[in-house]
């Protein structure tokens, strides 16, 4: 096996504490561990009764899951925090570009640093979309970036996420969770606060308004209440005091797209959608869908409303074109790329699909269409039988799938069963893009619960942590 | 206000309501149970009340006989009979959680804290100190939820559609308590005759916290036409016909729309009916199909609302 040796967020290879550590180290040496038992149970109550929880299909009604919730922070200090950012903001500026390019003039396909047909026969890139101008020229207005870190101010960008990234709510719950359970904990450290993130997110929405439109109406877009994200959506709207909608309660009349109301039809202006693109609107997409509303890409493309993420915004943060990122900061901002990408293996060409076949078993291999944490080999984690059966797969469909290296995720103290134990992490942190680009510092920790274990993903058990990030 | 919305927010309401109210009447014919008669007697309270609740039919799939052993099971916890308190409760919750962005988080978590809290019960558990703890835990969540509405909800169209059906439901609840009781009075009877059972009259006014109040307001003894008098037409008393239609006038009024003139017109007449009304004059045309009509019209209004309000304006 390649890995043997994992960063540890808290402590040093020689043992001890690193310094932005210190102060929770000492309070966690002299608290006991049944009180943080009990803290814990608390938590657990306390996210019940608020009702933050997910929905599970085919079970009784009523019946609801916790992401786990971990009461031991990750902590990230200032300097290093303050070059994450200017990397992801970097980043998201690049990848905004690059979607505006795609769907007007196609520059950076002519100059040849990416190879058109990558883009342009990708499910992800929407025909619809060409020439089509969006406000600011922002497609991609929240961003949520995995990243990861492999070793001391080694970050690297895991997945861009662009189309309807989720886990700000948990960032936000977990830190007032935090601030109830161990108040005195907060009194001991200057912890940057995160909690004017919907109050940002507003303000990027309204900044992206249909040009003329000067006191817009903004709404949140949701599935329904049965989705696993519901809780995240009635909360962004609650938090931002706008009307969270289904696609129901929308219309269009005249390429306006009107909300229906207890005192007739009202315009809506700006629309935060946490639909995917196949369902917004079953007169140009899929056609059995019940969630969106019929002709609202009509009233889109003639500007008269701002779909936020815009659509089409998948062609960016594809797994496919995700190794062509750093090239699209040095293409668009004639910048180097300050955050690492993950060396990736393209395996529908044939030199990568040789080298990735001859070191499965070091190599993390993924679907490019693929999502949270399904269908993806561990090579390090996996059995024999399990690589062969990849193996298969990959000769089958080569470029159905990228390989990259296994990489030594770094790993945070956790309380698990059996007491305190290092488990592996990474961290979301959202990038909104409006008149201007903004963050809050931090962003969702995720963690995976099982020992050895490099996926995070909540549907593969993973859970959250508290990301604080200390003021200098 | 998103009309599907304010339809959440109006069957919050009225589930929460019936829920109050389902043990209300509960509580009270139960209480009744407990007098000295024999098993008949009490078999044939229980299917009346459940006919008044138009639950009879449903009750005579799942059981063979009124005791009240079943009765109550089907009626607190049965997850099948969608008039049970447990189902009234989860509708509440469910209601809620569909809009739980438009109500403060006090009134989301109240809501969510008695949906979680029922599923936890048993009949065997809450028959051990007998139903009446149940009941008042009931009747404590729905005056925490209505007091936590009024405490920390924004004045503005939210809350009087949950005022609407607060009150609409209540309006239907109260006429229908009343009719378990005057069940077999007949058409220009006083009821003078049944007041040899001092302890019937006193079961219903506790049901409806009304009984301090008779005291208070009439400082006599107990006659059916003062009881009915004080649950029907004062306006004072929180739980009478008078009063809920009060309140649904008034919230009706408050978010009347291009549509609704004809409803609010409906509801303004029926609550002058009441307030100018006379009870004497009611128990000659007959309590029970006065009753009746009152619940008809209710419906009627209910339907009326949803069609003004709640079902959107088409495109």
């Amino acid at each position: 096996m390649a890995i043997t040796k994992f960063f540890n967020e808290m402590t040093a290879d020689d043992g001890s504490v690193r310094g932005h550590y210190a102060g929770y180290a000492a309070w966690l040496r002299e608290t006991p561990l049944d009180r943080i038992e009990r803290k814990r149970a608390e938590a657990d109550a306390l996210f019940h009764r608020y009702g933050i929880t997910f929905a599970v299909y085919g079970e009784e009604s009523g019946t609801e899951r916790l992401i786990p919730f971990d009461v031991i922070p990750r902590i990230i200090p200032a300097h290093e925090w303050k070059s994450l950012e200017t990397g992801l903001r970097q980043r998201v500026k690049a990848l905004n570009a690059f979607i505006h390019d795609i769907y007007h003039n196609q520059e950076i396909l002519k100059a040849g640093c990416i190879p058109a047909q990558q883009v342009l026969n990708n499910a992800q890139y929407r025909p619809e979309m060409q020439g089509v101008n969006v406000p600011c020229d922002i497609y991609a207005a929240i961003a949520g970036v995995d990243v990861v870190r492999a070793g001391e101010g080694e970050f690297y960008v895991l997945e861009d996420n662009l189309r309807v990234p989720s886990g700000v709510s948990y960032m936000l719950e977990d830190r007032r969770m935090m601030m109830r359970l161990f108040p005195e904990l907060f009194a001991r450290h200057r912890v940057a606060p995160v909690d004017h993130y919907p109050d940002m997110l507003l303000h990027t929405l309204r900044s992206l308004a249909p040009l003329g439109v000067t006191d817009p109406t903004v709404v949140v877009l949701t599935p329904g209440a049965y989705n696993s994200a519901y809780f995240e959506h009635a909360f962004l709207a609650q938090q931002m005091g706008v009307e969270l909608v289904e696609g129901q309660d929308l219309f269009v009349r005249e390429d306006q797209v009107f909300m229906r109301t207890t005192q007739g039809p009202r315009r809506v202006d700006v629309i935060y959608r946490r639909v995917d693109d196949d369902f917004l609107d079953p007169k140009y997409f899929r056609k059995d869908s019940m969630l969106g509303v019929p002709g609202l890409l009509d009233a889109y493309r003639a500007g008269r409303v701002t779909v936020s993420n815009a659509i089409g915004t998948g062609v960016a943060d594809d797994k496919s074109i995700y190794p062509y990122v750093p090239e699209m900061i040095r293409f668009y901002l004639g910048e180097a790329p300050i955050l690492n990408n993950v060396p990736t293996y393209m395996c529908r060409k044939p030199e990568d699909l040789a080298y990735t076949l001859a070191h499965l078993p070091e190599l993390v291999v993924k679907e490019v269409h693929g999502a949270g944490g399904y269908g993806m080999l561990v090579g390090p984690a996996s059995t024999m039988e399990q690589i062969e059966t990849f193996r298969k797969y990959l000769i089958a469909n080569p470029e159905k799938y990228i390989a990259q290296p296994t990489l030594a995720l770094s790993n945070c103290p956790t309380f698990v069963e059996s007491g305190i134990a290092p488990r592996h992490l990474d961290l979301r942190p959202f990038v909104l893009s409006g008149t201007e680009v903004q963050m809050v510092p931090g962003g969702l920790t995720r963690v995976a619960l099982r020992e050895g274990s490099l996926v995070v993903n909540s549907s593969q058990g993973g859970g959250t942590k508290d990301t604080w990030v200390l003021e200098a | 206000m998103l009309s599907r919305t304010a339809d959440h927010l109006f069957w919050m309401a009225r589930y929460m309501e019936r829920a109050e109210n389902t043990a209300r009447i509960l509580d009270v014919t139960y209480r009744l149970s407990l007098l000295p008669q024999n098993g008949e007697e009490t078999e044939s309270m229980w299917a009346g009340m459940l006919k008044i609740m138009e639950l009879q039919d449903a009750f005579l799939i799942k059981h063979p006989a009124f005791t009240t052993e079943a009765v109550l099971e089907f009626m607190i916890l049965d997850r099948d009979n969608p008039g049970s308190i447990l189902r009234c409760l989860r509708a509440t919750r469910e209601n809620a959680h569909a809009v739980r962005g438009t109500l403060t988080s006090e009134l989301w978590e109240t809501s969510n804290a008695t949906w979680l809290k029922i599923r936890g019960f048993t009949m065997t558990k809450i028959m051990e100190n007998g139903p009446g703890d149940f009941f008042e835990w009931v009747k404590y969540r729905s005056h925490l939820s209505r007091g936590v509405t009024i405490g920390t909800m924004l004045q503005d169209e939210a809350l009087r559609f949950i005022r609407l059906g607060t009150f609409l439901e209540r309006a239907d609840n109260t006429a229908r308590i009343l009719e378990v009781k005057y069940l077999n009075l007949l058409p220009g009877s006083h009821g003078d005759a049944h007041m040899a059972d001092y302890y019937q009259w006193s079961a219903l006014l506790q049901s409806v916290s009304a009984f301090e109040v008779y005291r208070k307001v009439y400082r006599d003894q107990m006659t059916p036409l003062r009881v009915a008098e004080l649950l029907i037409l004062r306006a004072d008393m929180p739980r009478s016909l008078a009063r809920s239609m009060k309140e649904v006038y008034s919230n009706l009024t408050w978010v009347s729309n291009a549509r609704s003139a004809e409803t609010e017109r409906m509801a303004g007449e029926l609550e002058a009916h009441l307030r100018l009304g006379d009870i004497e004059s009611i128990f000659e045309g007959g309590l029970r199909s006065y009753l009746e009509d009152f619940r008809e019209r209710i419906f009627d209004l209910g339907c009326r609302v949803s069609d003004d309000f709640l079902i959107p304006i088409s495109a």
